[in-house]
């Protein structure tokens, strides 16, 4: 009996630490609850699908997607361009979208046949294509943006010094691209019923679509999970092997995986920006795999199971702390970088312990099996 | 010619093309008339200053761990030993020895920590080193504002508690190995201690790697079952690594800070082990292979590859694409070992 | 059930021949399978048994090495079965002796494991199928109808984690019954893993599902006694050819054990003197020794080696004759008392092994006899430097002692002379060398720690013909003239009869039998089956 209260309380014992720092966090802050409820709701509208694009390479045994860097690439990419060829409003996210789609597919396709040569070590593999794509991004927009591609708006690229006619050169994209034109097209595009606008308090803003997307992403993973593919993916996560065996074509499978985490991942970093409202060209994919993974696993998630529940109650878990530490840190210490430091250090250290846990119990398990037979 | 080609089959591909860009970039800073002597003198000491970093990796590759990407857990090490010798305003020799020895002490410490750590989670080394990594850093972000180090020249001089971001060596100990017996050739400048002082440590490690230790750690990182049957205890020679390793590590960022002549904080150390994995992995080692030969030849050559790179760029595109350019190199090399096309069989 | 003329033949192999590059496997097999029928196939290992079942499963080994001669009749038709999957096509099935089982997934997923059924939404009108959604119930129905074929009742909801063994068994059975189509089945090695009781059971459901079902079955195993039990027919390999197939009614089990083994012995080292009766002081003990030997398990074995002679370790794959030496060396988990010259050898671990004077050489050579990266003379070397502190130069601190070059690169010239090891200089690395010159380069490091108590596993396995008869000459040379105790674990009967003073024969973990190297070749037979009663029968008979 105690050892099974034992064994529930470690599965949960990550969660539960979140949840009292979190309530430090709020508390510390010393913010209005509605200020609070309103940043959560923002929060988790905006960051809750990327969290959800990891967890089907997780079912098929993949692990962590640290690759979901490309999906937000592609994102970007569909963006920029739709921006600069004047789409505006919801077109221009449908317009973003469409393009992200397509990006997606070609770079989760590739991503898969880098994984599918790197069994095994998928997870750093991941994240060291993700450097090296952002590599290859940076040089392509820096160099290729107004010289072998064609960019149409003059305003988003820099100048760059003059030709010896004494016109200015302009290639390369500015560092920050304004989103106004699309900025909150999704938030904004179903209108809280009024009924429940007076219903709440005036300080609180809820965006409905966003919702709806996410809400719509869970359907998708759930019913995914449940065909006849889901089911082989799951078989996959379980045992590589005698899944081959069975006639399951794995390596396929994989790929499709990563290709559908790669899309949702797109969708997601387009749900994200069009609520920022500018793009940091050269950075703000940067940092997405790695806050989306620690939001999944500050939920007790680990890196062979997750559910979509995982991803919504550690989106929301994540992105409290993420936002009340820096406050948190001023008040307590008198210093917000100090809180700064605590969040990254959190984001970190969990992806860290959770990887090490892992590792740990696969040793141990395969150890057990080895004494079994 | 015969042994040329052989070398150039061992280099494989992607190796080739980039040693071939090096060489290119060489052509081409000599055609546009750059200044040789010091991009040459420049390309030594970058050299030297990454050497004892990179040989760090070794111990590690050859322990059968892979690549070290926890690398910053030394390098953190290192740094302490650097800010706590300044703080007790040591100069000098004195002040480089007191360095070097806490740097090290400590990072054999927290090295057989790590070591322990990496035991725990055999078969996954690289991915948790690189998060036990970064959360290290980010972890010593807020011990760096938070210790109680007083020394006028450390500390934000404002607030009067935490480190600065980067704190000049200067005063200290700066360049001190880099100018001990150095000299010039025609417009070349030699820091003779400093190379010196990375070619004196791939010695020491090599001689290590023929004692009966340093045997059993290359038996038991090339096959666990081969060292079992012959009693060597895998996970043990495996601490020994990545205390080794640990410690190189601390060591090298010593080196490093003194020919820098700044102390970088904070963030600085976050991504350093991606372009010093891209070193060790240009030239020629692999996830389970690498020899001093690899260390000595792939910090040679991806150094100068950086260091002539962006004064050509900015003679024909502009600095900037650098910056993109090291990623692309580094991580394209460091994902080329990770699927393994290249790998030497 | 009997043959009879009306009973159709579901599958025939017709004059199969299978050629692994020079070398032949299979020679000319022919037999047949009938619908119900429950056919037994016996033979040793390296007996063409598996290579007949790749062939029956069309698998890539056999298509990638060009294929067979000879025709594969189902149904009287001549069929190419070009993939395991076209095998299950035309109704051929598989137990397999390890299980093929996800043991997180619950009972009916695994039997319906990429046979899923799906239902069809308005939403999968433009998706492809593979977007269907699962039919749990049917799934569900279908597997417990399969279930209840092979007589198991279980809540099909249940993972596989944490079921008994037996039962696993039954659910592999179950997931081969639920394809519709199936008309043969083929049990490897089944009851290897399963207690007796579970044994019986599963005997009791092949013949079911034989009569109820008209299911052909091929029953492939060593146990002779089960495949008396059950087989209407028995066909018996040997060296890739068919020595015999017999009839329920005619079963002759001892016959079949010779047959099994038997080969006109050719005792290369006849002229030496077999010590027999060995009974001078023990050089080696073993009380109720076990060990945890994936596969290869010991249990509980009695076993007494007398200084100075060659003792025999026959038995068949699996049966855990790997398993002693392991045990002894310490590689694996074991339990018991092992006495060295009459003293208490410390277990599980490796080193008081080696230091009590215990060299050993490992069956699987390129895994845990080589470093295939490092130098001849390095490997030569090593285990003597690692344990004994050989080959250190003196004067150093203890640590810091550097390796002796010289020293090991003489040694390293030794072994090359002694062995005539074939290589361009022995700082060769050693991955480049061939199966036998490899095979000397672990020989030559056992030697160089100087055992008293030599332990070598399979060494002539992958070896060609020529570093045979050097390697087993060398072996009863050190043991002759330097009077060390040798332990022969082989899977070669033959070899193990020329060299080895006594043979001990284990099956199922025990010791079955010790007998000379000259016992007539049925006992041999009888005894690697582990079918005691028979054995005794026969040297009660030999004895009058």
């Amino acid at each position: 009996m105690i050892k099974k209260i034992q064994d529930h309380l470690s599965e949960f014992i990550v969660p539960i630490i979140f949840l009292g720092l979190c309530a430090i966090g709020v508390i510390y802050s010393e913010q209005s609850p509605g200020f609070i409820i309103n940043t959560i709701i923002e929060r988790l509208g905006r960051n809750c699908f990327l969290v959800i694009s990891l967890i089907i390479p997780v079912v098929a045994g993949i692990g962590l997607n640290f690759s979901i860097v490309l999906g937000a690439m592609a994102a970007q990419i569909g963006l920029i361009f739709a921006i600069d060829w004047g789409f505006a409003g919801i077109w221009g996210i449908v317009m973003a979208a469409a393009l992200s789609t397509v990006f997606s597919v070609l770079f989760g396709y590739f991503v898969g046949l880098i994984f599918n040569r790197a069994k095994g070590r998928e997870m750093v593999t991941g994240l060291i294509t993700g450097f090296f794509a952002n590599g290859i991004y940076q040089m392509v927009f820096l160099y290729g943006a107004g010289t072998f591609l064609t960019i149409l708006t003059q305003d988003l690229l820099l100048p760059r010094g003059q030709n010896e006619a004494g016109e200015t050169l302009y290639f390369g994209l500015q560092n920050t691209i304004n989103l106004e034109n699309v900025q909150y097209a999704i938030d904004d595009l179903i209108p809280l019923p009024a009924f429940i606008n007076n219903a709440l308090p005036d300080d609180i803003f809820l965006p409905i679509f966003p919702f709806v997307l996410i809400a719509l992403a869970c359907l998708f993973v759930v019913f995914f999970l449940k065909t006849k593919l889901g089911q082989e993916m799951k078989a996959m996560g379980h045992n590589q092997h005698i899944s081959e065996i069975s006639g399951i074509k794995v390596n396929r499978n994989r790929i499709i995986a990563i290709i559908i985490s790669t899309i949702m991942a797109g969708y997601g970093q387009i749900l994200f920006l069009q609520n920022i409202g500018t793009i940091t060209t050269y950075n703000s994919h940067e940092y997405v795999g790695m806050f989306a993974i620690a939001a999944l696993l500050v939920s007790g998630a680990t890196v062979s199971k997750a559910s979509v529940l995982n991803a919504i109650f550690g989106t929301f878990l994540f992105h409290t702390l993420f936002f009340t530490s820096p406050l948190a840190g001023k008040n307590i210490f008198g210093n917000v970088v100090l809180g700064e430091y605590f969040r990254v250090f959190v984001a970190y250290g969990v992806i860290a312990i959770a990887l090490a846990l892992h590792a740990w119990k696969t040793t141990r398990q395969n150890a057990i099996k080895a004494e079994e037979c | 010619m015969n042994q040329c080609k052989t070398f150039i089959k061992q280099l494989g591909f992607a190796r080739g093309v980039i040693v071939a860009f090096t060489v290119l970039l060489f052509v081409l800073a000599f055609v546009k008339d750059l200044q040789m002597g010091q991009l040459i003198s420049d390309c030594l000491s970058r050299f030297g200053r990454h050497g004892i970093l990179v040989l760090s990796l070794l111990p590690f590759v050859k322990g059968g761990l892979g690549l070290n990407f926890g690398l910053p857990v030394g390098v953190l090490c290192g740094l302490v030993g650097v800010v706590f010798s300044i703080n007790l305003n040591l100069a000098g020799y004195d002040g480089l020895a007191v360095a070097l020895a806490v740097g090290g002490g400590l990072g054999i410490v927290i090295g057989l920590f790590y070591g322990w750590l990496l035991n725990k989670v055999k078969g996954q080394e690289m991915v948790v080193g690189t998060y036990v990594g970064f959360a290290s850093v980010s972890f010593m972000c807020l011990a760096w504002m938070m210790l109680p180090f007083n020394n006028p020249t450390l500390v934000w001089s404002i607030a009067g508690k935490g480190l600065r971001m980067t704190i000049p060596m200067d005063d200290t100990y700066g360049r001190i190995l880099d100018n001990l017996w150095s000299f010039t050739v025609g417009d070349i400048w030699v820091p003779t201690g400093l190379i010196l002082s990375f070619l004196v440590a791939c010695i020491l490690v090599a001689l290590f790697f023929k004692t009966r230790h340093g045997m059993a750690i290359i038996a038991a990182g090339q096959n666990e079952k081969f060292a079992i049957a012959s009693s060597i205890k895998p996970n043990r020679t495996r601490l020994l690594a990545t205390t080794l390793s640990t410690f190189l590590g601390a060591i090298g960022i010593v080196i490093y800070s003194q020919s820098y002549g700044f102390v970088q904080l904070y963030t600085a150390p976050l991504m350093i082990a991606f372009p010093i994995v891209a070193c060790i992995l240009i030239g020629g080692a692999g996830i389970r292979t690498a020899t001093m030969f690899h260390v000595i030849f792939g910090c040679l050559v991806f150094q100068s590859l950086l260091t002539v790179a962006l004064p050509v760029a900015n003679e024909f595109i502009g600095g900037d694409i650098t910056e993109a350019a090291r990623i692309v190199i580094s991580n394209g090399i460091i994902l080329y070992a990770l699927v393994g096309v290249g790998a030497q069989k | 059930m009997s043959q009879t003329e009306q009973t159709k033949n579901f599958l025939e192999f017709k004059n199969i021949k299978k050629n692994y590059y020079e070398n032949a496997v299979l020679k000319d097999i022919s037999f047949s399978v009938a619908a119900g029928e429950i056919h037994g196939l016996i033979g040793e290992n390296g007996a063409g048994k598996s290579t007949l079942m790749n062939i029956l499963f069309g698998m890539p080994v056999i298509h990638s090495t060009g294929g067979y001669e000879g025709e594969v009749l189902i149904n009287g038709e001549n069929k190419l079965i070009t993939s395991p999957k076209n095998a299950i096509e035309h109704g051929i099935g598989m137990v397999h002796q390890e299980f093929m089982l996800i043991p997180e997934l619950s009972i009916f997923e695994n039997i319906k494991l990429n046979k899923e059924l799906t239902k069809r939404y308005f939403f999968n009108a433009v998706l492809p199928k593979k977007l269907e959604i699962l039919d749990i119930k049917k799934m569900r129905k279908e597997a417990q109808i399969a279930l209840k074929k092979v007589g198991l009742t279980i809540d099909e909801l249940l993972p596989v984690a944490g079921l008994p063994v037996g039962h696993m068994q039954f659910i592999e059975i179950a997931r081969e019954i639920d394809n519709s189509k199936i008309k043969l089945l083929v049990f490897d090695e089944p009851t290897a893993v399963l207690a007796e009781s579970e044994a019986d059971r599963l005997l009791k459901t092949m013949k079911s599902l034989a009569k109820d079902l008209n299911i052909a079955i091929l029953f492939i195993s060593h146990r002779l006694d089960e495949i008396r039990k059950v087989c209407d027919r028995v066909s018996v390999l040997r060296d890739g050819e068919l020595v015999g197939t017999f009839d329920h009614e005619n079963l002759d089990i001892p016959k079949m054990a010779e047959l099994m083994v038997g080969r006109n012995v050719d005792l290369t080292f006849k002229a030496r003197e077999i010590k027999v009766e060995c009974s001078g002081t023990p050089k080696l003990e073993l009380r109720d020794f076990s060990v945890r030997m994936p596969g290869e398990r010991v249990n509980n074995i009695n076993l007494s080696v007398v200084k100075g002679e060659i003792l025999g370790i026959a038995g068949l794959a699996g049966q855990g004759k790997i398993g002693i030496a392991n045990g002894i060396a310490g590689l694996f988990p074991a339990s018991g008392e092992v006495l060295i010259d009459g003293k208490s050898l410390r277990l599980n671990c490796p080193k008081t092994s080696l230091e009590s004077g215990i060299g050993f050489l490992c069956e699987d050579r390129r895994g845990t006899g080589l470093l295939l990266d490092e130098s001849i003379e390095d490997n030569i070397a090593l285990t003597a430097m690692v344990v004994q502190k050989k080959f250190l130069k003196k004067g150093w601190l203890k640590p810091f002692q550097f390796m002796d070059q010289e020293g090991v690169t003489k040694r390293a010239e030794e072994i090359r002379e002694i062995f005539n090891l074939n290589c361009t200089n022995v700082k060769q690395m050693t991955r480049r060398l061939s199966g036998g010159n490899q095979q000397k380069v672990c020989i030559g490091r056992v030697l160089t720690t100087n055992p008293s108590l030599l332990m070598v596993s399979e060494p002539t396995r992958g070896v060609d013909i020529g570093a045979k008869e050097l390697i087993l000459q060398k072996v009863l040379q050190i043991n002759r003239e330097e009077d060390t105790t040798v332990l022969f674990t082989s899977s070669e009967l033959l070899e193990l009869r020329s060299v080895c003073d006594r043979i001990a024969i284990i099956a199922d973990g025990k010791v079955v039998a010790i007998l000379p190297p000259d016992a007539p070749d049925r006992l041999f037979g009888l005894a690697m089956a582990g079918d005691i009663e028979d054995l005794n029968r026969e040297l009660g008979d030999l004895k009058k």
